[in-house]
C-alpha cells in the first residue's frame, strides 16, 4: 500500500494514521485491541520517522542497492533431485488425509 | 438449443486484455529440483523448498529463465534486469503463504503479438513466477464456501510459469480467440511449453469492459476466470460484454471484480471484489538475487529462435494464391515445412496446400515426405491420378502403406491413367448407345448440356470404376460435340 504523506495532528506530525495500521493489521490477519492499535501506530510512526531521516540525505551519487549481496544470476542446472518421502512430509502436518494436507475450511477465495 | 446472440449493439465497443499463464516445460520446478510433471499421486513431487519448510532456500532454475526470455523475445519484448518479489496472501495453495513472482521489475516488457489477419496486440509484460498447489474442497458439494474442509496437493507448487499480460488492445471476440491460438502456436514453435488449455498448462483470464464506440476511455473491467477452452473464452467475453452494456443501459455501472465463468450455465458469477482485496504487500524476495541477462545471452537466444508462425504463413503466402484460411491451417498443424519442400521439388503450390489442408488432417503424417508429396501432386496434375484417387493415395501414404510411395500405392490399386484412345473408344460407344442424350448434349440449352455432361461422365465413371480422369472426359465430350 502507499504510505500517505505526513498527517498533521496538532503540534506533532504523524507518519502513519490509525486507519492505516488497522488496514495493515487486517491484511496480516492480526486482531489488535484499541490499545495495541495506538501503541503500534506510535511505533510504526517512529520507524517511518527514522526512514524519513535517511531520506533527507543526498544519495544522488550512490548506486541503488536492490540486494545486500553483490551478486546476480545465481542459477542452478535443470536437474532432478530426489523428492521427500510423502509419509515423512505429511507426518509434519497437523492433519492429513488421502495423501494430502488437510486444512480447515477456507474463508475467502483463491487469489 | 443454442441461440447465437447477435454481437454488441453498434454504439458499444468491446475492450479486452488477456492474461495468460503458461507452464514452462522444464524438467524441474522453478526453485527446487523436484520434478515438473503432472502426477495423479498427490504430494509425491515435493521437497522442503516447495512446501515452504523453515530453513529451505530457493535457487532459480536456469532453464526456466532461458525459456522465459525465449518467450519474451518471441513476443518482441525487451529483456530487462529483474528481481523476484513476494506476493503475500492467505490461501493454503502455497505453504509459504506467499507466491514468488515478479512485480515492478519483470524480465520481459513492451512486446507485441501479430494475429494471423495482421492485427497487432501489445504485450505489456511477460513475467516469471511459480505456480501454486491444488486445493480440493470436501463437503458442501465441493464449493469453497460450503466446504467442511479442504485438501492440498503441492505437486504443482513451484512449477515455473510465465504470465503474459496483453494491453487492452483486443476489440472482438474473434481477435481474443485468435490471440490465444497464435500464442499457443508460438509456444509450440519455440518449444517452451506444451500449451494445452484443457490440461491447464495454458490458462487464460480475460479482462473485459465496454465503452461507447469511438471513445478511448477505459471503463470498469471485470476479470473472468475459469476459461478452460478457446470456446469458453469466446462465450465468456460475449456474455460479460453484454452484461456490461445492459448495466450501463439501465443506468447502473459494473463493479470491478473477479468473475467465474460457468461453462454449463453459460454465465459468469461474481467473485471477489477488487476494491480492497488486491493488496498483496509485495516486497522484494530477500532469498533470491537479481537476474541480469547479458547482451551475449540475449543475442544467443535471438540466434536460436526458429521461424515463428507469422513468418511461416508469410512464406507460404508468397509462393501460392490459396485462401488465407488454408495457410493458417497448414501452419497451425506444422505441415508448412512439408508443403514448402514439395513446392520446392516442383509441385504446384496451390494444389499442394489444398491437398494437405483437405486430406492430411491426421495426427501422424510422418510417413509423408516432401518428395513423396511432390510426386503425388505431380501424378495428379499430370493426369495419372484423379482427384479422388489422389486423396485416397495420400491417406495411405500417411498410414505408411508401401513405404509411403505414391507410385506403389497407385499401382496396388490399379490406379493407372487410362490411355486416351481407350477413353475415346468408350465415349464413342456411349454416344452410339445413347443417341437422344447425345443430341441433347450437342444441341440443347446450357441446362441440358450440363445435365447431359453429368450423365455421360457418370456412365464413364461407372464403366471405368472411377478411374477415368474427370477433366479428360469433359475435354473429350467437348471435342466430340464440336467436331
Amino acid at each position: 500500500m502507499e504510505w500517505s504523506g505526513a498527517v498533521s495532528l496538532g503540534a506533532m506530525t504523524q507518519r502513519i494514521t490509525r486507519d492505516e495500521v488497522v488496514h495493515v493489521a487486517r491484511l496480516a490477519r492480526l486482531s489488535l485491541s484499541d490499545a495495541e492499535i495506538d501503541e503500534f501506530t506510535g511505533q510504526l510512526g517512529d520507524i517511518l520517522e527514522h526512514a524519513a531521516d535517511i531520506e533527507a540525505l543526498d544519495v544522488g551519487d550512490v548506486e541503488p542497492t536492490s540486494h545486500p549481496l553483490p551478486m546476480v544470476n545465481v542459477l542452478r542446472p535443470d536437474e532432478l533431485r530426489p523428492a521427500l518421502d510423502r509419509d515423512l512430509l505429511l507426518s509434519q502436518a497437523p492433519a492429513a488425509e488421502d495423501g494430502q494436507f488437510r486444512v480447515p475450511p477456507i474463508l475467502g477465495e483463491e487469489p | 438449443m443454442t441461440v447465437h446472440e447477435p454481437s454488441l449493439p453498434e454504439e458499444w465497443e468491446l475492450v479486452v486484455g488477456l492474461e495468460v499463464h503458461v507452464e514452462l516445460a522444464t524438467k524441474t520446478k522453478l526453485f527446487c529440483g523436484c520434478e515438473n510433471k503432472f502426477s495423479h499421486i498427490p504430494n509425491t513431487l515435493t521437497c522442503p523448498t516447495c512446501v515452504g519448510l523453515p530453513g529451505s532456500l530457493p535457487v532459480m532454475n536456469e532453464k526456466a529463465v532461458e525459456f522465459a526470455m525465449r518467450l519474451g523475445r518471441a513476443l518482441g519484448c525487451e529483456i530487462h534486469p529483474s528481481v523476484m518479489a513476494r506476493k503475500n496472501y492467505f490461501y493454503p495453495d502455497m505453504a509459504k503463504d506467499f507466491q514468488t513472482t515478479q512485480y515492478d521489475q519483470p524480465t520481459n516488457a513492451d512486446g507485441r503479438l501479430a494475429l494471423a489477419d495482421g492485427t497487432v496486440v501489445g504485450i505489456e509484460r511477460a513475467h516469471i513466477e511459480e505456480d501454486a498447489g491444488k486445493t480440493t474442497h470436501v463437503g458442501g458439494g465441493g464449493r469453497i464456501n460450503d466446504a467442511t474442509y479442504s485438501l492440498v496437493d503441492y505437486n504443482r507448487a513451484g512449477v515455473p510459469l510465465v504470465e503474459i499480460v496483453s494491453r487492452p488492445d483486443i476489440r472482438t471476440v474473434e481477435h481474443a480467440k485468435a490471440y490465444v491460438s497464435e500464442l499457443r502456436d508460438i509456444l509450440l514453435a519455440i518449444e517452451v511449453s506444451d500449451a494445452k488449455m484443457e490440461e491447464g498448462s495454458m490458462r487464460v483470464d480475460a479482462n473485459v469492459s465496454v465503452r461507447p464506440t469511438g471513445s478511448d476511455e477505459l471503463r470498469t473491467r471485470c476479470e473472468l476466470k475459469n476459461l478452460n477452452s478457446v470456446r469458453s473464452l469466446g462465450r465468456a467475453i460475449e456474455y460479460e460484454a453484454r452484461r456490461h452494456v445492459d448495466l450501463y443501459t439501465s443506468g447502473e455501472v459494473p463493479r470491478q471484480e473477479t468473475r467465474h465463468w460457468d461453462e454449463e450455465g453459460g454465465r459468469s458469477t461474481a467473485g471477489r471484489s477488487k476494491e480492497d482485496a488486491d493488496d498483496y504487500r509485495y516486497f522484494q524476495e530477500p532469498d533470491l538475487v537479481p537476474l541480469a541477462p547479458t547482451a551475449a545471452q540475449i543475442a544467443e537466444i535471438d540466434a536460436s529462435m526458429p521461424v515463428l508462425p507469422a513468418a511461416r504463413r508469410a512464406r507460404l503466402g508468397e509462393c501460392s494464391s490459396v485462401a488465407d484460411e488454408v495457410i493458417v491451417t497448414v501452419v497451425e498443424r506444422g505441415q508448412d515445412g512439408l508443403a514448402l519442400g514439395a513446392i520446392e521439388a516442383g509441385a504446384d503450390a496451390d494444389k499442394v496446400l489444398t491437398r494437405i489442408q483437405n486430406d492430411l488432417a491426421v495426427d501422424d503424417w510422418s510417413a509423408v515426405t516432401s518428395e513423396s508429396l511432390a510426386m503425388l501432386i505431380q501424378m495428379e496434375t499430370g493426369g495419372e491420378l484423379t482427384a479422388t484417387q489422389a486423396k485416397q493415395v495420400l491417406g495411405e501414404m500417411a498410414a505408411g502403406e508401401h513405404g509411403g510411395d505414391p507410385k506403389a500405392i497407385a499401382a496396388a490399386h490399379g490406379f493407372e491413367a487410362m490411355e486416351s484412345d481407350e477413353l475415346e473408344t468408350l465415349v464413342d460407344q456411349l454416344i452410339v448407345d445413347h443417341p437422344d442424350e447425345w443430341s441433347r448434349f450437342v444441341g440443347g440449352d446450357d441446362g441440358d448440356r450440363k445435365k447431359m455432361q453429368g450423365f455421360f461422365t457418370g456412365q464413364i465413371m461407372k464403366a471405368t470404376k472411377g478411374q477415368a480422369d474427370g477433366r479428360a472426359v469433359a475435354q473429350l465430350l467437348g471435342q466430340k460435340s464440336a467436331g
